[in-house]
Parts: structure tokens; sequence; C-alpha cells
């Protein structure tokens, strides 16, 4: 085969990565639209406006997080069925929210009715609200590890509950995520619209961008001082077939930030989550949404980032049970999968890409009150 | 050990979200192609009226297509949700296809479909063709895909049990891609959805022909549809499952359970027309049968056999003993037992590791199973019969009543009298809910058709679950159920309103509704448009 078992299983840590990246700073901007919605948009035109500036492209946006939970599936099929059956009320709620979404940008104009209509933003709000701020929570109780264990079969046992999941650090977690999409959203929107929608974008940018940095910081407080991180004191070879319980784990406090002492290149990912906030915060006072659109994406990806670099090679910690964590070496799947997928993945991403760079061209511009007038039984 | 109640519950979600989800997709995979037709013949004619109808038929098609999506999303995640086991067991091979479904289908069908509706403005006419068709590709792409990871949960192929991981892992992609029952199930189908689309356009513009409005744009739709429709139901019929059906151990059950065939016949075994199966005596009672007909269907030849379903339970009783013997060996060497002896007895049975795992329902250890229980998990090997054999029925009668409907419809249309003859619009109209009732008795005869295995012969249903309790599954059951009813009442409801309203609702002001007098859609449709 083409490539080393070990590289590959580095390269779809990194795949993954890439995945909710893409994610976070496609849909991303459409979560935090759905968000501000009913608070932005003071009437039903500025609403169509604003529901017409990610209309044509949420559609495609959202595949990212369709695909990421498919490669995770393929790539790290332990983690997939251990995250998702035990975060099961999380992700049914993050499931039923995300309903509202395609019917919401597609029925909401088909009838006049101001009822309906008020229905539906509230439904796209919620949309955006839910799976935003689920996705945080969820990092944020990845940070502390998870309660569960495997039994001699590989049947893997959740012993948490739903509640368990909403404590203060991970409702932290939950506020990050919220406020960078929401800040997202709204210099989207500062770049797709004009008038009285920019100006109160501006306003939420603004806020949302604060908010994001004073939350994110705090979480790093918290990691740093408050939380045991794990670490592997011993394990198979990192080429061997994926053994999960074949390692030792222990829970210590700072191993978190070890990484970051081991490879100080890391630091960079806070550093762009903190400095890309700020940049959009200026830019975006400025009236320069382009940049502050760019500057805000670095920060996204810094801030994934700062999450997948702490806890390398976790992605599942088990609080109850660190022998069972699940980590990038040993929650793959095999060779020959990981390297069919590395091969769809090299052909198929960058052409995604493309053709969704030549779809925002054609869509782009700024969308503004008349020309919903002039289309108002064409358009959402 | 998960409780029976998880896994009943789990199985009837999976079953209520896949069957919910189906009811959007087979129109949107037809509807789709619908669509690069009608738009093609505006983009080489220039004529207006077929703009008009790739607006309208589409306007439908988006009204189903966001259902499509929205429970689509419930899919994806349902494997890990309900399904951990499943997800570890076989997702080194399975994940695969459903990852490349998103990148290479998914992806380009809902990057595209924005474009369709929106672009309209921005796009040269070819340009709005192409996008149309890409999004036709990709909803096609991804029916390929979930059903090459559909049909190797019939019949699993290309893959190998690694005992280190304690899971199936991938031994051949190719295999997996060319496994002949995904690609005869690929056929069948994406070829149903094509009737369904066909039947969709066909039966609403026999309403408004029925009506006497809108009648060039009608005329037209209708004509594309029947042919396009017949067509279709030629090849649902004709590529029929049945040919997958001599593939794989669980494949054949489901073929004798379809034809009720307990007994093993000499070839060409007669087809039995109907009958009622009874489980518990294994016999059908009141049977009418065609001679040589099953043998024919089902093995395209004259001297291959049929197997029985008594036959299929006398076989894996053995299997059943010999999995005994592999999960023995299996619990050994994960235990550190790592002798030849142990080795070798494992690598002899282990292709009937799964049939082992049948015996988890009656006794944890598997390998103490007592005669009593070999001999029930035998029995237990097989579907339930009863349903199968009626369900297939019901949906072969669809079938074939589609047949009839269509073949009529392009008769007379290439007579140029369809829209005359009231009685053929009315069948038209009234055919319209049967393309669904055909589809879901598909799905159901395959699925159902597959237990008591969730993948063949390999992993057994009610071992695949997570490790939930009922009330999880009661929480699920209710928000599924909730928002689904209220999905469908608003989907169906704004498709009786946009389909009553035709092409009205395009506002062009050219049709019913919108117009005194002369259909002046029909003046419009003869003379090429002038740039709009």
């Amino acid at each position: 085969m083409f490539l080393d078992y070990d590289t590959l299983k580095l390269i779809w840590w990194l795949l993954v990565g890439v995945l909710l990246i893409g994610f976070a700073l496609t849909d991303g901007f459409d979560l935090g639209v759905g968000m501000l919605l009913p608070f932005l948009g003071k009437n039903d035109n500025e609403r169509r406006v604003i529901i017409n500036s990610v209309g044509p492209t949420w559609e495609g946006n959202q595949v990212w997080l369709i695909t990421a939970g498919g490669a995770i599936f393929a790539a790290w099929p332990t983690v997939y069925a251990t995250a998702f059956s035990g975060l099961y009320v999380a992700l049914l709620l993050v499931v039923f929210a995300l309903f509202f979404r395609p019917v919401g940008f597609d029925y909401r104009s088909k009838i006049a009715d101001p009822r309906w209509r008020n229905s539906w933003d509230w439904a796209l709000f919620v949309g955006g609200f839910v799976p935003a701020l689920v996705f945080g929570i969820t990092f944020g109780n990845l940070l502390q590890g998870v309660p569960f264990h495997f039994d001699e079969i590989l049947r893997s046992t959740y012993t948490g509950s739903f509640f368990d999941l909403l404590n203060p650090f991970a409702l932290l977690a939950g506020l990050v995520s919220l406020s960078m999409l929401v800040m997202h959203g709204a210099i989207y929107l500062q770049l797709r619209t004009e008038e009285a929608v920019y100006q109160r974008a501006k306003r939420a940018a603004a806020i949302a961008a604060l908010t994001m940095i004073t939350s994110f910081a705090l979480a790093g407080l918290w990691l740093g001082m408050g939380i045991d991180g794990f670490r592997i004191l011993s394990m198979p070879p990192v080429d061997a077939a994926p053994n999960i319980l074949a390692k030792t784990v222990e829970q210590a406090s700072g191993a978190w930030l070890s990484n970051y002492a081991s490879y100080p290149w890391m630091l960079m990912a806070p550093l762009f989550g903190f400095s890309g906030a700020a940049g959009a915060l200026w830019l975006s006072a400025r009236d320069q949404p382009g940049l502050a659109f760019i500057s805000s994406g670095l920060s996204l990806t810094g801030v994934i980032l700062t999450a997948g670099f702490s806890m390398f090679p976790f992605i599942l910690p088990s609080s109850t049970d660190p022998n069972s964590s699940l980590t990038a070496w040993d929650a793959t799947s095999s060779h020959l999968t990981l390297s069919w997928m590395f091969f769809a993945a090299i052909f198929f991403l960058p052409l995604i890409i493309l053709y969704t760079s030549w779809v925002y061209r054609i869509m782009g511009g700024k969308v503004t009150e008349k020309q919903i007038q002039q289309k108002k039984h064409s358009v959402y | 050990m998960v409780s029976e109640t998880v896994v009943e519950l789990s199985r009837f979600q999976f079953a209520l979200t896949a069957m919910y989800h189906f009811l959007f997709v087979p129109l949107t995979l037809g509807l789709a192609w619908l669509l690069v037709i009608m738009e093609s013949v505006y983009v080489i004619t220039g004529k207006q009226i077929y703009k008009d109808m790739t607006r309208f038929w589409g306007k439908l098609f988006g009204i189903n297509f966001a259902l499509g999506v929205t429970t689509g999303i419930t899919l994806e995640f349902q494997f890990g949700t309900n399904w951990a086991y499943f997800s570890h067991y076989v997702g080194d091979i399975f994940g695969v296809p459903l990852a490349i479904e998103g990148m290479m289908a998914f992806f380009l069908e809902s990057t595209f479909v924005g474009l369709f509706f929106f672009g309209w403005d921005r796009l040269t006419k070819a340009q709005h063709l192409v996008v149309t068709f890409l999004v036709a590709l990709g909803s096609n792409l991804s029916a390929l895909w979930i059903l090459i990871a559909n049909g190797w949960m019939q019949n699993p192929v290309g893959a190998e049990f690694n005992i280190e991981t304690m899971r199936m892992e991938l031994t051949s992609f190719a295999d997996l891609f060319f496994n002949p029952v995904a690609q005869v199930k690929f056929v069948h189908t994406v070829a149903a959805g094509y009737v369904t689309g066909a039947m969709f356009v066909l039966a609403i513009s026999s309403y408004y022909l029925l009506k006497g409005r809108d009648e060039a744009f009608a005329r037209r739709s209708f004509a594309i549809a029947s042919a396009f429709g017949l067509a279709s139901i030629l090849s649902v019929i004709i590529l029929g499952d049945e040919s997958g059906y001599e593939l794989g151990d669980v494949q054949k059950a489901k073929l004798a359970a379809i034809e009720a065939e307990w007994e093993t016949h000499e070839a060409p075994a007669p087809f039995t027309l109907f009958g009622i199966p009874n489980q518990e005596t294994q016999t059908t009672d009141y049977a009418i049968k065609i001679p040589f007909l099953l043998g024919l269907i089902a093995t395209r030849s004259i001297d291959e056999e049929v197997e029985g379903l008594k036959d299929i339970i006398a076989r894996n009783e053995g299997r059943i003993r010999n999995g005994m013997l592999a999960y023995g060996a299996l619990h050994k060497l994960r235990g550190g037992d790592n002798s030849e002896q142990t080795r070798t007895l494992f690598e002899q049975h282990k292709k009937d590791l799964g049939y082992g795992l049948l015996l988890k329902r009656y006794t944890e250890a598997v390998t103490d199973a007592s005669d009593a229980q070999i001999a029930e998990a035998a029995r237990n090997s097989i579907p339930h019969v009863a349903p199968i054999f009626w369900v297939f029925r019901l949906m072969v009668a669809a079938g074939f009543i589609m047949l009839f409907v269509f073949a009529a419809a392009f008769y007379y249309c290439t007579k140029r009298v369809a829209c005359h003859k009231p009685w053929l619009l009315k069948l038209a109209l009234f055919s319209l809910p049967l393309p669904w009732i055909a589809i879901e008795g598909g799905w159901f005869v395959a699925e159902y058709g597959r237990q008591p295995w969730v993948i063949g012969g390999i992993l057994p249903t009610r071992l695949a679950t997570s490790t939930l309790e009922a009330s999880d599954l009661y929480f699920s059951l209710a928000g599924f159920i909730g928002f689904y009813t209220l999905l469908l009442v608003i989907e169906l409801f704004l498709m009786f309103k946009y389909a009553r309203l035709g092409p009205s609702s395009l506002h062009t002001k050219r049709y019913h509704f919108e117009t005194t007098g002369n259909d002046t859609a029909t003046v419009l449709a003869t003379q090429p448009q002038a740039r709009e």
C-alpha cells in the first residue's frame, strides 16, 4: 500500500479536522445567520434579505457536517459508535433542530401569512442555536473525558446522563461555540447586505467577537488550571492493528498542555483563535467585511485546532476507565480502508472546493430589499 | 446485555425513519431526470413553455427535496446513535460507501440544487441545464453508494473478521463496489424512483387535463411522463431484483420466504401465486401454483433448484454448531491462548462465527447452548414468511397496474388522443399512490426479509444495537413521530396547494387563475421565445 499505516492514521486525524473546520467555516455562518434572523430582521422584507443571503448556498454547506459524520464512521468507526450512542440525547436534539433548516428555508416563503413566516423564523433560529450550542458542549465534555467503557467483545457502555453534559465548563465551551458562529454569521451578513440590516449585523458582530474572546480566554485558563488531561503511559506501536484495550492511560493535571510544551508551534492555534477574532472585530467596525470574514474564519480554525491539539492523540477520553479512551492510533479503521478513503478525500475535496467557489461567485453580491421585491415569488 | 425492548424499539425506529425518508427520495431521483428532459427541450427549442414546465415541476421538486434532506440527516446519525455495535463491527467496510457518498454525490447535489432554483437569471441557458443535470447526477450517485452499503448488508463480500480488532475489515474495495447484489439493487431502486417521478407528473397533469385547464402545459408534461414512465416501469420489472437472490445465503432465505417455498422442489420449481403461509407447520395452505415459473424467474434456468426453507434451516443448524466452535476459539484467542490448535479451530469455522452469534439471544456464553436452544436458533434463522409473501405480491401487483397505466398513456399519446380519454386521465390520477405502495413494499421485503440478520450471516440484528435504555428510545421515538407527523402534514399541505395552483404559481401571467379566456400558453408554446 502506498502510505504507511501510522502516516495514514495521522493524516486521518488531520482530514477529520479539515472536515470539521470546513463545516464551521461554511455552515457555521449559516447557523449564525439563523440565530440572528429574528433579531436583525425587523420586518418581513429584511428577514427575507437575511434568509436569501444564505438561501442558495446553505444546503451545500451542511454537507460538510454530513461528510464529517460519514468520514468519522469510515475512519474512526469506534469513535462514531461510542460517541454517537453515548451522547444519545444531545445528538438527537441536534438532529431534531437540524430538521427545521431545510423546511424552514424552503417552505417559509411559500405562504404569505405573517404567523406562518414568523414561526419558520423561530424554527430557523432553533436550527442554528441548538446545534451550535450542543457542538460546543460536546467539545467541552470531550476535554473533561466522558464516562464509558468496553466489554470483552468491544461493546461500549456509556454510564453518564444527558444532564451530566451540562456542567459549567461545557456550558462555557458552548458559549465559545455560540459566540464564534454568531460572529461569523454577523460578518457574513455585513458582506451580503446593506443599510439597516448591515448596521445591525455590525453591532452583533462586535458583541459576539468580544464575547468569544472573553469566553475563549476563560475556557483556556480553566483548562490549564482546573481540568485534568489524559496521558498515555504505554501503548502498542503506532502502526499496529488498532487494539483499544492494549494501552494504559492516566488522568493528570496539566496533561492537556503538554503538547504545547513539546511542540511550541501548536501555540499558533490559540493565537489565531484570539487574534482572528480581534482582527474581525476591528475590520468589521471599519466596514471591511471581506477581510473581517477571513479573519473570523482564521479565528474559528484556531479555536477548533486548539481543542484538537490539546487532546491529541486523544479523540474520546474515558473518565471512568481511562484505558478505554479512544485515540487517533487505536480507534481507526484498517490500513486498507484508510488508504481508500484517503484517495477518495484527496480527489474529491479539492473538486468540492472548486465547484463550491464557482457557485458562490455566481450567487455573490449584495442581497437588497429591492431585489426581493422584484422576485418575491421566486426567492426564499 | 441489551433488553429485548431496546432491540425491538431500535428496529422500529430505524424502519420508521428509513421508510419515511424513502417517501421522498424516489421522487427526487425520478423528478430530477424529468427536469433535465424538460429543460433540454427548452434549451434546444427555445420555447418558453418548457422553461415554465421545468420551473413549475421544479417548485414541487423543491418541496419534496427539502424533506428528503431533512430526513436523510437522521439516517446519517442513526447508525451511530442506535446501532453502535453494528458501527463498530462493520464500520470499517460500511462506513466507506457512506463517506464516499457524501464526498462524491451529496455535495454535488446539494451545492447545485441552490443554483437550480436561484440561478435562472445568473446563468446562460446551457449552464443552467448543466446545473440541473448535476443535481440529477448527484442524487443518482448518492443512491448508488447507499445501495452499495445496503447491498453489502445483504451479501457481505470483500471483508474478513480480524481477531485483534474484534470486527470485520475490508479486504477488497473492488468486491465491495462490484457486489452483484448491490448493482442489481441499484438498477432496480433508481428505476423505481424514475417510475415514481413519472407517475407524479402524469397524475398531476391528468388532473389539469380533467379540469380542462393549462392544456398545452399539461399535455406536454403528460407526454414526457408517459414515455419516461413506460421505459422506467419496464426496467423495474425486467431488471427486477430476483437475479440478486441467488447470491448469498440470506438472499436465498429471503427468496424462499417471498415464495413461501418450504420444501426444495425439483427444478424448475413452481411459483406460488397465492396461499396462506404458516410458520408453525412450515406449510403454505390453499396454495395456487403455476408450474415452472419460480425456477425460471429466480434462476433464469430450467435445471437449477430453488432451495426451500426447511433445507435452509437444516443447514443453518449445522452452521450454528460450527459457529459455537468458532466463538469458543475466539474467546480463548482473545483471552491470550495463542496455541496452534485454537487458531486452527477458529480458522476452520470462522466463516460461521456469525451463526454462533445467533445463540447470544438464548445464552450469553454461546458455547454452552443446549440442543433445544440450537434448534430454536435455527428455526428462527429465517424471516417471518407471511408478511414478506404478502407484501411482495402487493408490490408486484402495484407494478403491473402501473405498467398498464403507462403503456395506455404512452399509446394514446402517440395517437395524440390521450387528453380526450377521461377514463385514462382518471386512472392516471388515481394511480398516484401506487409507486409509493410499491417502493415501501419493496423496501420492507428487502430489509424485513434479511432478518434475523443485520449483516447477512455475519451479525445478528439483536446484537447490533447500542447499549441504551428503553427510556432513551421512547424519547427519540416521541421526537421522530411528533416532528415527522408535523412535517408530513405541512409538506402535503404545500404540495396540494401548489399542485392545485399549477403553473400559475410561477406568476408569469400566462396560466389558469391568471388569464381570462384563451389559454395563452398555447400561443406562446408555438413561438420561439424572445430573449427574456
